[in-house]
């Protein structure tokens, strides 16, 4: 039996919501017996490697938030600057339609999952009939036993969507400590473009679990440019797993900057299905106090001529911990494939810590790949560079560090959004003001 | 203005500068030759408060004050600034950006007050028309993927931008081209006043053709081994460094 964690999370069984339709009972049943017979992964799970569970796997949290559909939340948090379009937010893991923004896009669906489960729960087998059957992927599992709302996005074929769908996924202080499930999903038509912002933030202070399963399907010659902004409470806790399936010249442009949360853990699937699939990912961590944050990529080249360009940066200040995984398969048959993979970190302080491994496995032909990981600190010969110029040390610091951070998100054109992503970093980092005060210049 | 005394400088455990002297007045230019691994830019980096140069003894005074007790943004404050022989690239730092902050930094420091994005333009279009650099660089990162020549403008365009007191230029001339060269030279020229100094570090007579040095020293192995007026230059030119040491066995014998 259960204990701990999973316990009073699956005291009441698989979630009702739509479990009119004997497929989506099923597959929940399977998640939940699953998760029965191998709880959470221990620490000689390769997956888990640098990132226990203990701690998680003691604590217990409650399934949901009775009062999550009148929470009051400060509405400042769930702005982001530059972007304005169709608004989805999501407070302790319940869909708000009284803070969203829902306008008629010709072309874009845009519904809650729960409203898709009660209507028409056929119309997302191909996505909810997702089984997990690696223990490894205890979340995904637990999200499919739990999860009874998120998102649903479909666009139709041709369709391209100019306004940004921007989907916030935020805490809220409770009386209870939370672990809290959303299910997204987004069918991206034949040769459609949709533009989405997943943006996570939360009320400091509160301590909720969130867990977040998103499936992108990107049919053939479709663009999704998917901003992933992760600026949750430092105080929370938040798994993700995001699964991309790409056919025939679908485009997968992503951003992802991490910041919040005190414990985080993103597994990024993403096939490349189809000939001449391409994806793209600049991403950045920034972490410190005790924050643990742990990127877990997983992309397969399945198809011919297939791409993926990849460029993380990380770094870690104070006590933080960060973990980068960054594997590459090429399957064989995925002849003429193109896989690059960078990631260079930056160490702050001596008790940060940061992991990375790269990993490539390549069993095609005429294959081009490239794979480099480092782990540094900031370069003394730049940094005497613009003390030379009279820069103080902590401000030369903070310049160089958020350069370094800055490759995640400066091919943004929005530039009110890079402003504020460029103030959103700077604030993160080692603050200039502060220490430049206490040179001797002004004593 | 500027008194370095029997300074002895130790980079890596070994002693490079060994007993250096050098006096520089306000409104002097001070040219310093001598050959490959002398110590040249070992004492532009000294002045400039690199780490990893242990001064073992002597002093350097400026202004009055104890060079070598200031970190490196309070001498550049103190309007101490280094040409670098080899300029650093910046990934990601506006160049523009930088150079507002680096001025600001300083006049905080020394009390005036910042310059506004608007006041910060108009002095950057001033400087860089006596420099014909393209304003496109301002745009581009610190030095990032600026061709060699371009680095070395950029120095000096930093210098006439910064207006410092002192100006240890380490080889600017060096990889330039000769309309360059004549650039650098006209915006080091068109600095020159009586409040301020400059030392120009170079291998090259010709540079001192263009800025017409009132002292021409030669530092080899470690130390000032001979002062004059710029007619040093041109016998260096002509007999090479090797002839001072001749000369100065024929002295001594
Ligand atoms: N960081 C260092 N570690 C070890 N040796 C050093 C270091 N910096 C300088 N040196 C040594 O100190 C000596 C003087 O170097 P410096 O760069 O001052 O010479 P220079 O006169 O500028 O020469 P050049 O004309 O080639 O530029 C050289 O032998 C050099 O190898
Ligand atoms: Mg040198």
């Amino acid at each position: 039996m259960v204990a701990g964690f999973l316990e009073p999370l699956l005291a009441d069984g698989v979630a009702r919501q739509g479990s009119q339709s004997g497929w989506l009972a099923q597959v929940r049943t399977r998640a939940l017996e699953q998760l029965i017979r191998d709880g959470l992964p221990g620490p000689r799970n390769e997956a888990w490697k640098y990132t226990s569970l203990r701690a998680i796997g003691q604590r217990r949290y409650a399934r949901s938030d009775p009062a999550a559909a009148t929470r009051p939340i400060d509405a400042n948090l769930l702005d982001l600057p530059g972007v304005e379009g169709p608004r989805l937010v999501f407070v302790n893991g319940g869909f708000r339609a009284d803070l969203s923004i829902i306008a008629d896009v010709p072309g874009m669906e845009l519904r809650s999952l729960s409203d898709v489960l009660e209507a028409e729960p056929d119309s997302l087998r191909e996505f909810l009939s997702r089984s997990f059957d690696n223990a490894e992927d205890a979340f995904a599992r637990l999200n499919t036993v739990l999860a009874s709302d998120g998102v649903v996005i479909r666009v139709a074929a041709g369709a391209r969507i100019v306004p940004p769908v921007h989907l916030v996924i935020a805490g809220a202080v409770a009386e209870k400590e939370l672990a809290w499930q959303l299910r997204c999903i987004f069918d991206i038509g034949e040769g459609a473009a949709l533009r989405l912002v997943e943006h996570h933030v939360g009320e400091n202070g509160h301590g909720h679990f969130g867990n977040v399963l998103s499936q992108l399907a990107l049919r053939a010659n479709a663009r999704l440019d998917l901003l992933q902004v992760q600026n949750g409470a430092e105080t929370a806790s938040l798994t993700r797993r995001t699964e991309a399936l790409l056919d025939a010249g679908a485009h997968l442009e992503m951003r992802s900057i991490e910041v919040g949360a005190q414990w985080m853990r993103h597994d990024l699937a993403v096939r490349l299905n189809g000939d001449r699939s391409r994806f793209v990912s600049r991403g950045v961590f920034a972490l410190r106090g005790r924050q643990h944050a742990d990127t877990r990529l997983d992309i397969r080249h399945s198809a011919r001529d297939t791409a993926c360009d990849i460029v993380w940066r990380g770094v870690a200040d104070q006590r933080a911990r960060g973990v980068f995984h960054g594997a590459i398969t090429v399957e064989s048959g995925a002849d003429g494939s193109d896989a690059q993979l960078s990631n260079k970190n930056l160490l702050l302080s001596d008790q940060a810590e940061i992991d990375t491994q790269p990993v490539l496995e390549i069993h095609a032909d005429e294959v081009k790949a490239a794979h480099g990981a480092t782990v540094g600190q900031l370069d003394e010969g730049a940094l005497f560079y613009l003390r030379s110029r009279g820069i103080g040390p902590a401000q030369a610091r903070s310049l160089l560090t958020l350069a370094f951070c800055r490759v995640a998100f400066d091919s943004i054109e929005n530039g009110v959004l890079r402003e504020y992503l460029d103030a959103l970093m700077l604030e993160r980092l080692p603050q200039a003001a502060d220490g430049d005060s206490q040179t001797k210049s002004s004593q | 203005m500027l008194t370095i005394d029997n300074l002895h400088v130790r980079v890596a455990g070994k002693d490079i500068l060994k007993g250096l002297s050098l006096k520089v007045n306000a409104g002097e230019v001070h040219a310093i030759m001598g050959p490959n691994g002398a110590g040249k830019s070992t004492l532009g980096n000294v002045l400039a408060g690199r780490e990893g140069y242990e001064v073992t003894q002597g002093s350097v005074v400026w202004n009055g004050k104890d060079l070598l007790e200031l970190e490196p943004e309070e001498r550049a404050a103190e309007g101490v600034f280094l040409a670098f022989q080899y300029p650093v690239e910046i990934p990601g730092v506006n160049n523009t950006y930088f150079l507002r902050a680096a001025l600001n930094a300083q006049r905080k420091r020394r009390g005036e007050a910042e310059l506004d994005s608007m006041q910060f333009l108009k002095r950057v279009r001033e400087k860089l028309a006596v420099l014909h650099l393209k304003d496109e660089l301002l745009h581009r990162a610190v030095n990032e993927g600026f061709s060699g020549g371009e680095k070395k403008r950029n120095e000096i365009f930093q210098m006439a931008l910064l207006e410092p007191k002192l100006a240890i230029l380490d080889e600017t001339d060096s990889g330039l081209d000769i309309d360059a060269l004549k650039m650098v030279a006209d915006g080091v020229n068109a600095m020159r006043d009586p409040a301020r100094a400059f030392v120009v570090i170079t291998h090259y007579q010709r540079l001192l053709d263009y800025i017409v040095p009132d002292f021409v020293h030669v530092l080899a192995d470690g130390r000032i081994v001979e002062s004059g007026d710029k007619s040093l230059a041109l016998k260096l030119e002509e007999h090479g460094y090797s002839w001072i040491a001749e000369r100065k066995l024929a002295g001594a014998a």
